[in-house]
């Protein structure tokens, strides 16, 4: 609580305009929603809010850990390609023993515990690697996640030879599914990702190393802190990221194919973007992930039930991660 | 013709000049060239119908929590070199930025030879011809002089494709003006700070800026280059352009200047000539109070050597280095720019490949190879360059305070301790005097001094026992850099092992017990500092002329 009032004395002594600046996206937030409301009363229904909120769960889940790297100031294009990568990897462990086409033919139905550990150690690899490339060889990031995400996605191509890998055991699909049949579990998993993010960003060495490295790498390096060694945690956290997100997405389809997530990590960057994460570095929120995360599917709900082409959907997507950045710009950069 | 007349004494080279208020073309020419026929002991200085070249009347400018301009009126006339002083934070860049249009006064009217010209942009107000040189320069190091120099600009040919021929004796023709022979093709890159300034002062020539802004302008060039600076701008007067000098060097301003115009904490105190104005008188006008002694060392007992280095060496930045620091001393690092210093202490603090030699603290031999260790070890580095090594600029001033201290703030949980980091932060803020609205300011909406002690606070807080200071009190004002040299012999007197780069010889003079030269990346000296070293023989070791 004394934290909510601190924020509220600096907004005065900062001014209105400041405060809007910095808590404007959730007033965007509830503008949308109350405007959709209005315009399609079926918006307000519960069943269609926890639609929302599990249709934001996978995206939402990368762009929290898009969030840590881009408060580096980095990139990770990957995430998209990881995550398919650890789906089928973990698919490709966690069918049924009566599956009609099993991946492993004679293999037994493993407990539910090795898929998710399997989705999770990928996507912790993927990062790994990306992060030691940028750590080591000093290439930038864009190039560094550019390689892994096309490489990824030709090593799902090539595990699964271009076929999808279905039926799955139901200790995956229940995590698709519903608890007491109301709550949806991926918005458990996504809500429990959104605690340990924040406490990790807010409450940790490891979350002030990663706004100094991106306010000021030389000035971090200078200050006791291991520059390389936090940069690969940090790749590594965002890939970790997109295979809890695998997971997710293996329980809600059912199965995964090499096709899967392509695009997703467009969703991911502008997420934690238009929550006001800056791409020059050292600012940014979880809340904000999320927040951006929400404006995203409130968005594309929205357009769905007033009956928009899906077409259309993609252009005011665009239009809002452009203006969002230009926000984010004129926020950070120059003082005019 | 209207002459009217007005005979002042402007510049000794023109002593006779003529002011003339209203004229036309071919009245100039004649007058020009009546000028020269009495072999330039006449000066002839066109302003036009104002007495004033720039007028800023009661400007204010708001930053969220911060007054930075408080109605300033501020104004230079034709022909002078006018000094604008003040401590670090008192609005004298602010005020600046708001004249050449990085920033819109909050309210207030500018205006240029009688035209209004508040709220013009850079651009707009560099074509009517003002024009500034920052203290930090940022040309474009990849390209040539004269691409910089023309820049946005460029003369083109009938095809609209650049003109580097005329571009090339254009250039030539600016850098004349300014008796700089230089090749126009020369890469930024391969120039001395020193050149890259005349550089900048060229451009604004190109620009034929007759107000010329200089912030700073000798904080990074050696004492030869300052004389050429000099001789520049007694150059540029004679032309009838102004140029405002925004300096911390008060024997520049003694030296250059005609007119010193003080401001402190947003106001504009007062503005007075310069062969009226006393050193004393001109500090407390800026500081608002009287300081005695502007470097202040106290004697202190110097206890057993803490740091001893044999035989360092790093790359062909330098070599065969050996020295001895004690518990309570002040080492002085005196040389040239470039001689290697920095390096050195970058080397022992772990952030620069060693190649050879070793060190020991408290007689025990160390193998430090990042700055944890170093940390690890009680060392603190001070960085040359806050700005590109120091700050976190966007992020909050208690942010930057606590970051090299942050192993310490973890409890049994590996979760930080944020009410303990609270409190250290808002004690040394205090016990430093950091001037700052909240501790959750951003820091680079802070004054460079103010950033400095932030800088300060965030080794303080790691409890050294040996600090490495690199230029502490670089493009700091007077009093804030009284402030830091009380502490940093305090810090001396609680027996810690100072280890301080100064490239002002009254700094190092004043405040080290022993003084280490360093030239080309050697040790040329290493000299106590009693009664027998004089300025002169510390500048002949440091120019390696003994």
């Amino acid at each position: 609580m004394n934290s909510i009032m601190k924020k509220f004395r600096d907004a005065e002594n900062a001014g209105v305009s400041d405060f809007i600046k910095k808590y404007g996206i959730v007033f965007v937030l509830l503008f949308m929603i109350v405007g959709i409301s209005i315009a399609s009363p079926t918006f307000l229904t519960s069943t269609n809010i926890f639609n929302v909120f599990t249709q934001t769960a996978i995206t939402g889940i990368m762009a929290l850990g898009m969030t840590f790297v881009i408060i580096s100031k980095g990139i990770d294009l990957s995430v998209g390609s990881v995550l398919a990568f650890a789906g089928v990897v973990a698919a490709s462990l966690g069918q049924v023993a009566t599956a009609t086409s099993k991946f492993y033919p004679n293999m037994a139905q493993l407990p539910t515990i090795v898929p998710i550990l399997a989705a999770m150690i990928v996507g912790t690899l993927c990062g790994v690697i990306s992060g030691w490339l940028i750590a080591k060889t000093h290439i930038p990031a864009f190039i560094s996640t550019l390689g892994m995400m096309t490489i990824a996605r030709g090593l799902t191509l090539i595990y699964t030879q271009g076929k999808p890998v279905s039926n799955l055991q139901p200790g995956i699909t229940m995590l698709g599914g519903k608890v007491f049949n109301v709550i949806p579990v991926p918005v458990l998993i996504y809500a429990v990702a959104i605690i340990i993010s924040w406490i990790l960003l807010n409450n940790t060495r490891f979350g002030k190393h990663v706004y100094a490295i991106g306010a000021n790498s030389k000035a971090a390096e200078v200050s006791g802190i291991n520059v390389g060694r936090n940069i690969i945690a940090i790749y590594a956290y965002c890939g970790l990221f997109a295979g809890i997100a695998a997971i997710v997405f293996a329980g809600r389809v059912g199965s995964v194919h090499p096709g899967a997530a392509v695009g997703y990590e467009l969703t991911a960057i502008a997420s934690t973007t238009i929550g006001g994460t800056s791409h020059s570095g050292g600012i940014g929120t979880i809340w904000g992930a999320v927040v951006g995360a929400l404006i995203l599917s409130v968005l594309a709900n929205a357009l769905t039930l007033l009956g928009v082409d899906a077409y259309w959907q993609q252009v005011f997507v665009g239009l809002i991660i452009v203006g969002a950045v230009v926000l984010d710009m004129r926020k950070n950069t120059s003082k005019k | 013709m209207i002459c009217d007349g007005e005979l002042r004494e402007l510049h000794p080279a023109a002593p006779f000049t003529i002011i003339v208020k209203r004229y036309n073309a071919q009245q100039i020419s004649c007058l020009r060239f009546s000028a020269c026929r009495k072999q330039k002991q006449i000066g002839v200085l066109f302003v036009g119908d104002h007495q004033y070249v720039l007028e800023m009347k009661n400007i204010v400018k708001h930053f969220p929590g911060v007054k930075a301009l408080k109605g300033v009126d501020f104004s230079v006339t034709p022909g002078e070199v006018h000094a604008l002083i003040g401590e670090n934070g008192a609005g004298k860049s602010t005020l600046m930025k708001c004249l050449i249009g990085i920033h819109a006064p909050t309210s207030g009217d500018i205006f240029y030879k009688g035209q209004m010209v508040t709220g013009k942009n850079t651009s707009e107000m560099l074509k009517i011809g003002v024009s500034m040189i920052h203290q930090e320069l940022n040309p474009v190091r990849t390209r040539s002089i004269m691409e910089n120099i023309w820049l946005g600009r460029e003369p083109l040919n009938a095809l609209g494709l650049v003109n580097h021929k005329k571009m090339y004796d254009m250039t030539k023709d600016v850098l004349k003006v300014i008796d700089l022979t230089i090749d126009p093709k020369t890469e930024m890159s391969k120039l001395s700070v020193a050149k890259m300034q005349m550089i900048e002062i060229a451009k604004a020539v190109s620009y034929n800026a007759d107000l010329i802004i200089m912030d700073e302008p000798t904080s990074a060039i050696t004492d030869r280059e300052v004389n050429q600076l000099f001789t520049v701008i007694r150059k540029l007067r004679s032309e009838g352009r102004s140029i405002i000098y925004i300096s911390h060097k008060l024997d520049e301003i003694f030296e250059i200047t005609d007119r010193v115009t003080v401001m402190r904490d947003g106001d504009l105190i007062g503005t007075v000539a310069t062969k009226d104005l006393k050193v004393e008188v001109m500090i407390n006008m800026m500081v608002g109070r009287d300081v005695d002694d502007l470097f202040p060392k106290i004697e202190c007992p110097i206890g057993e050597v803490v740091l001893e280095v044999n035989h360092l060496a790093s790359g062909k930045f330098f070599q065969d280095v050996s020295f001895t620091a004690r518990a309570g001393e002040i080492l002085g690092v005196a040389g040239l720019v470039g001689a290697g210093r920095t390096e050195i202490i970058e080397t022992i603090f772990g952030i620069r490949r060693k190649d050879a030699g070793e060190i020991l603290i408290n007689g025990k031999k160390v193998n430090i190879r990042s700055s944890q260790e170093a940390i690890k070890h009680g060392m603190a580095l001070l960085t040359e360059d806050r700005r590109e090594t120091g700050i976190f600029p966007m992020l909050s001033v208690s942010f930057n305070t606590m970051i090299a201290n942050i192993e310490t703030y973890v409890n049994k949980i590996h979760l930080l301790n944020k009410k303990a980091i609270n409190e250290d932060c808002k004690n040394y803020a205090k016990a430093i005097q950091i001037k700052t609205p909240s501790l959750s300011q951003r820091v680079e909406n802070l004054s460079g001094g103010n950033q400095q002690k932030v800088l300060i606070a965030r080794w303080l807080l790691t409890s050294p026992q040996i600090l490495f200071l690199d230029e502490p009190t670089r493009g700091i004002d007077v009093g804030a850099k009284s402030e830091i040299h009380k502490i940093i012999t305090n810090l001396a007197g609680e027996g810690k092992t100072i280890i301080m780069i100064s490239s002002e010889m009254p700094e190092v003079m004043g405040m080290s017990d022993r003084i280490m030269v360093v030239h080309d990346g050697r040790i040329t000296g290493i000299l106590d500092n009693n009664k027998e070293l004089t300025q002169e023989k510390l500048m002949a070791y440091v120019a390696n002329a003994v």
